[in-house]
């Protein structure tokens, strides 16, 4: 914020002197009302300020229930259904957290996906993707995290199950999973810190790492369905001709899209919270239990694409290492993708073809690993990993082959 | 033409094998119950205020004796379920409990190992952890078998440490099997499985008042699983409306800005 923008110091009264402070006015004109964004978003370009919402609102009611929560392998479970039953609203309270984290993930997952289609992670927007990469890899940890305090059955063995992946590292492993319990199995010692890393530690990691993804966006501007970047066409105010103030345009814009992800939202909290044992599983209803295994142990469905992975490989050592690359492989995206151009509209048959192929495998393996591991259900992962692999791996080659479209100068937009 | 064609090929394949999950889904064995049973739906209602107060009845004579439900207060089920406080205390709650008190059993921990093997389950989540279609099916599912040591069996749980304490009301069931053609590491085999229920001897009630009973008990145990469940619903409708109401402003609001984007 360099002072000479810094008018509003001047002004009179209260006003000048906060700016000449602290640099509100620049602020808010510099970020909001005279940032620049392109006119031609879709539906996909929701997805962003609504997971920023889920963030809000999972911190907002992750306070609420940590008032009423004891953390305690005699105590957690116990006070959950205390929550439900006699907290006032507690049982909103904890249905807005646990559908949330869920509805969080939806969020993320076609936000990463808009990505994709419209090559939103290509220069010169890499640190931006890798920014939101770790938010993925933070929001993971977190949702893991959480899901192991109510200490339910599933909670105890989802953690047991989760740890133990850990175990495949060569020499110091056995000795990590030990260290990462804190105890010679999943007991209070680990739900006790995995508390403490859910409340305190991850959520600040998340914050700092969504103001650097924000700020990045803003410095490199936003990316668009044409892929094509509108600060390259100016008018004579210096400003995008593509491109319209974030504010009041795009700030109602998304409050439209609040609204419609709310009804969505409430829909599922008020009427099918357990979403048919997708978003809070039967299971997790009977408290922790070391002597009885739940049948099967599955993950949360967001998670379930990188444990069908898992599970199809004989070798627990190389599962786990694909189930690793699997989430890494996003990381390389900007790297990976030689294509002269960045949105599908552009793209050549390749392209579409390849991330069809992703789409198809990642959706597969997600209902893959809701089912048991056996007969046709591993064939089937096998066939959807190469296809997941297939999509990173072979991009530097299918990228070059692909025969891409001129791209126009200025954005489509009809209004 | 090849240039299409390639990648086309390379796509087709993944696209066909997802064809074949139906046919997994249906491989996948036979189904873990028998049919008759699994046609059984509790098909309750946690709104039907009557039936929840006969379920409420029929845990306290028939469950409460073993069972508790420690998340559930008696005070807290006699609002949500209409019981003026004075028939609460003169006809449930137990006389050495006061209302405020958590619903639990009298039954010693100890004794219930020494009696029955284990301690048996508390009853206040055991419709949310195990469906109620389970716990119904369960109820309707015992029949007689001098082989165990209670003199009685169950279909879907077998071997349940739980003796059939509702057969004064059902009456005494026996199973009935029929041999059915199975393959048993691929070779034909006949083997029995469950086909029916005959009565033996009959209860205090008839068939259809002891479904009835069964049900409003299950209806009971829903909704001591999630006390809230009729509330949540009752608000959700009113978040909803005003939802709509609300996105449909913030819809006339964002046409009326965009207007002057050309």
């Amino acid at each position: 914020m360099a002072s000479k923008d810094n008018a509003a110091a001047n002004a009179p009264g209260f006003w000048g002197w906060l700016n000449k402070r602290l640099p509100v006015d620049a602020f808010w004109r510099s970020q909001v009302s005279e940032y620049y964004a392109p006119k031609n978003f879709n539906t996909w370009y929701y997805f962003g300020s609504l997971a920023l919402l889920v963030l809000v609102m999972q911190l907002l009611t992750g306070i609420f229930l940590t008032m009423f929560y004891k953390v305690g392998e005699a105590t957690a479970f116990d006070s959950v259904e205390y929550i439900m039953r006699e907290v006032s609203w507690g049982w909103l309270l904890r249905y807005l957290h646990a559908v949330g984290a869920s509805f969080f993930f939806i969020a993320v997952y076609l936000h990463m996906y808009r990505a994709l289609l419209y090559g939103s992670y290509k220069a010169p927007r890499e640190l931006l993707w890798l920014f939101g990469m770790f938010i993925y890899l933070a929001l993971m940890a977190e949702a893991f995290l959480g899901y192991v305090l109510p200490w339910g059955n599933m909670s105890y063995w989802a953690a047991t199950v989760i740890i133990n992946l850990f175990s495949a590292i060569p020499a110091i492993g056995p000795g990590l999973v030990e260290w990462i319990r804190g105890d010679y199995g999943v007991a209070d010692a680990t739900l006790n810190r995995f508390f403490s890393l859910h409340v305190v530690a991850i959520p600040l990691v998340l914050l700092l790492l969504v103001a650097l993804h924000l700020v990045s966006l803003h410095e490199t501007g936003s990316n668009n369905p044409d892929g094509i970047e509108i600060k390259e066409t100016k008018g004579e105010d210096g400003h995008p001709v593509d491109g319209i103030p974030f504010h009041p345009y795009y700030t109602v814009k998304d409050i439209f899209g609040v609204g419609v992800f709310l009804l969505l939202f409430s829909v599922v909290v008020f009427f099918v919270p357990t979403f048919g044992n997708l978003f809070l599983e039967e299971a997790n209803f009977e408290p922790a239990n070391p002597l009885s295994t739940p049948d099967p142990i599955a993950p949360s469905w967001y998670f379930t694409p990188f444990y069908a992975i898992l599970r199809a490989v004989p070798n627990q050592r190389i599962g786990a290492l694909l189930l690793l690359l699997a989430v890494l492989s996003f990381f390389f995206l900007p790297w990976l993708d030689r294509s002269p151009v960045k949105s599908v509209r552009y793209r050549g048959l390749w392209f579409k073809g390849m991330l069809a192929l992703f789409t198809v495998s990642f959706l597969m393996l997600m209902y893959l690993g809701l089912k048991p591991a056996t007969g046709v259900y591993v064939t089937l992962a096998r066939v959807f990993s190469v296809g997941y692999f297939a999509f990173f791996w072979l991009m530097p080659f299918y990228t070059k082959w692909d025969v891409t479209k001129p791209v126009p100068k200025r954005v489509t937009f009809h209004a | 033409m090849r240039k299409i064609l390639l990648p086309a090929l390379i796509l087709a394949l993944p696209f066909a094998s997802a064809l074949l999950v139906p046919a997994a889904a249906l491989a996948e064995g036979g189904p873990a119950l028998p049919a008759v049973v699994e046609e059984w739906h509790a098909g309750n209602d946690v709104s039907n205020i009557a039936s929840l107060q006969r379920g409420a009845r029929n845990v306290v004579n028939y469950c409460l004796p073993c069972h508790s439900l420690k998340y559930v207060r008696w005070s807290r089920m006699g609002e949500d379920l209409h019981i003026p406080t004075n028939l609460l205390v003169a006809d449930l709650v137990p006389p050495d409990a006061k209302p405020a008190d958590y619903i639990l059993s009298s039954l010693r921990a100890e004794d219930a190992v020494t009696w029955f093997g284990k301690q048996p389950p508390d009853l206040s989540l055991i419709a949310r952890s195990r469906g109620t279609d389970k716990v119904y099916r369960f109820l309707k599912s015992f029949y007689d078998d001098p082989s165990r040591p209670a003199g009685s069996n169950n279909i879907i749980l077998p071997a349940p440490a739980m003796p059939a304490v509702l057969s004064d009301l059902e009456g005494v069931k026996a199973a009935v099997y029929k041999e059915v053609d199975a393959i048993e590491d691929g070779k034909p085999v006949k083997t029995q499985v469950f086909d029916h229920f005959e009565k033996v001897s009959p209860g205090q009630l008839s068939d259809e008042q002891f479904d009835a009973f069964v049900r409003d008990t299950v209806n009971f145990l829903d909704y001591a699983g999630e006390p809230a469940q009729v509330d949540r619903r009752s608000t959700g409708v009113w978040v909803v409306l005003f939802l709509l109401v609300l996105t449909w402003l913030t819809w006339l609001l964002k046409k009326e800005y965009w207007k002057d984007v050309h």
